[in-house]
């Protein structure tokens, strides 16, 4: 079986994030980047399938070359090659743009399945992984937390709201997008870091793949949220501070 | 001027957070230019219940193959129902599971991209919706020609106050869809219980959550001693039970349980937008975290800026000598 997975490089989740002085992205400069975490268990999936039934495990991701320190992780934990498509742009294609680089990228490998997050942490549209399956002509489902391969196709879990989940069948080709939390991630090896770099990595240039580069929705600005409710916030040492709220909690808010 | 509101059903009634999306629609348009949908195989129930709200019409989008959800199936009839209006603007979903599976799909498929989870409609329009996981906004603007798709996050728009019962009924209209069985390529099952709950976190009047802050499930112990000398219930935001830390049926947000106690104190939780939907309701909130600028204090009452391996054993300390 030949799975695709498609990873998208995310600030870290504990780097402080300032807003650019163009207001309509983030301050890039100093930050550190890791690898989106629905994407990491998309691609733990990935790996616990190719294990099971065989077949190759190949990442994919879209931005600039940095980005290739997350693809290399993936390659470390045990994707056999990878295709990055190299592109500056990134932040300033919508989501439609973006899925388009990523489908035209998949189109001529033909996969059996394609697996991502169901969102980003960074954007976090959660449309990604859908509009790569519309656009490819593929069935789909979302918010999947386990895929089975049936005679059929495949069997997956489905998380619905509220501790409620499905179980949906979908035939060959598909898209997945993966919920976090169905299986457990492992780490790379230090084995697996050595043959990672010698793993087949293709660049492809976003040009190259010749599409549409318009947008139908644009981020116009970005800000910091405006506070809703006044927060007290309790000064002082760890002591001193629990022994106020304490207070607080009996006397003001009368909650204890 | 149209606006389409697509209505989505949970065992027979309309959603609360599909009354949310009417609000939202209704910074758009006024009532006369939104048009209420409800899907489905028998739609009759649904439809009455809708034409007694604050819209202008409804219609009733039927066909046996509608009886379930699924992506191709709620995707092929409103493709047609749209096209079958006279120049829809905009196209409202409540961001559910279910909008969020089928909605972005809808719009590629009509040329467009789905503005989701909008917390906030501005002049313009212009659509905020929260990025970096809460930290911070994003103003989003309808470039294309063509519907414009918006999905509404749940709680951002009030259902009780701005989408009221209306005295008069709304007109109520029929189309069928063309659907061939061949074209639903998914087969979904019936939705199941993940395992029994031993936990009701609904019924607790204080809960002590903890959060990706805690760093190892051998710290747990400490926000457990928390929780007793509380009288508290332990709970979790999501990767602490992904992590499987803690059980999936101690989890709270919008994949695990809504719970609004007396009090609720959030421990090393950022307060990403999945976890605050969970818990914005309780009365009163607290919350301990090394970042002043995590989104949790954007909705707690108190907060502590601090290490939490200090302020979570110093607050036990606290509470056990304000019971002596």
């Amino acid at each position: 079986m030949k799975i695709i997975v498609a990873i998208k490089q995310v600030p870290d989740r504990d780097a402080p994030v300032r807003i650019a002085p163009s207001a309509n992205w983030i301050e890039e400069r100093e930050l550190q980047w890791a690898m989106n975490e629905p994407d990491a268990y998309a691609l733990e999936e990935a790996l616990l399938l190719k294990e099971k039934v065989g077949g190759e495990v190949i990442v994919l991701s879209a931005g600039p070359e940095r980005v290739g320190s997350t693809i290399r992780e993936a390659l470390a934990k045990g994707a056999d090659r990878a295709i990055h498509i190299v592109c500056d742009d990134l932040n300033g294609r919508d989501a439609l743009g973006v899925a388009r680089l990523l489908a035209a990228a998949i189109k001529p490998e033909n996969p059996d399945l394609v697996l991502t997050g169901l969102q980003s942490e960074d954007v976090g549209l959660g449309q990604t992984g859908v509009i790569v399956a519309e656009l490819l002509g593929l069935p789909h489902s979302t918010m999947i937390l386990q895929v089975e391969k049936i005679e059929a196709g495949f069997k997956v879990k489905r998380e619905l709201e509220e501790g409620w989940f499905q179980s949906i069948e979908l035939p060959t080709p598909a898209v997945l997008t993966m919920q976090s939390g169905g299986n457990n991630l492992r780490y790379a090896t230090l084995m697996g870091i050595k043959r990672a770099k010698t793993k087949e990595l293709r660049t492809v240039n976003a040009a190259e793949l010749g599409v549409d580069i318009g947008s139908v929705v644009m981020l116009e600005r970005i800000t910091a949220p405006i506070k809703q409710k006044s927060t007290q916030i309790l000064p002082g040492s760890a002591r001193g501070a629990a022994a106020a709220l304490v207070e607080k909690l009996k006397t003001e808010a009368r909650v204890l | 001027m149209s606006i389409l509101l697509v209505l989505e059903e949970s065992g027979g009634k309309i959603k609360r957070a599909s009354w949310e999306a009417l609000a939202a629609a209704l910074r758009l348009g006024p009532a006369e230019s939104v048009t209420a949908v409800v899907i489905g195989a028998q739609t009759e129930a649904l439809a009455t219940e809708a034409a007694a709200k604050t819209v202008g019409k409804v219609i009733r989008l039927e066909h046996p193959l509608l009886a379930h959800y699924t992506a191709d199936g709620f995707c092929i009839a409103l493709q047609q129902l749209i096209q079958n209006q006279d120049a829809t603007q905009h196209v409202v979903f409540a961001h559910t599971y279910q909008a969020r599976d089928y909605a972005p799909a809808l719009a590629c498929r009509m040329g467009q991209l789905l503005i989701g989870d909008v917390v906030g409609i501005d002049e313009g329009p212009v659509f905020t919706r929260q990025l970096m996981q809460g930290r911070l906004n994003g103003s989003y603007r309808h470039n294309g020609n063509g519907p414009c798709f918006v999905s509404v996050q749940a709680g951002a728009f009030r259902a009780d106050t701005d989408a009221g019962p209306n005295a008069a009924s709304a007109a109520i209209t029929t189309f069928t869809p063309t659907i061939d069985a061949a074209q639903i390529r998914t087969r979904p099952g019936e939705p199941f219980r993940g395992s029994a709950q031993t936990v009701d976190l609904n019924s607790a009047q204080r809960i002590v959550s903890v959060g990706r802050g805690i760093k190892d499930a051998a710290n747990l112990p400490m926000v457990q001693d928390l929780a007793t000398a509380l009288g508290a219930e332990l709970a979790a935001s999501r990767p602490i039970c992904d992590n499987g830390w803690l059980p999936m049926e101690r989890q709270v947000g919008s994949s695990g349980q809504t719970v609004a106690p007396k009090l609720y104190l959030a421990v090393g939780i950022s307060g990403a937008i999945q976890h605050l939907v969970g818990m914005k309701g309780s009365q009163c909130i607290v919350a301990i975290n090394k970042d002043p600028d995590a989104p949790i204090f954007e909705v707690a009452d108190y907060g502590i800026v601090g290490d939490l391996f200090e302020v979570v054993p110093a607050l036990t300390q606290a509470l056990k000598a304000a019971k002596q």
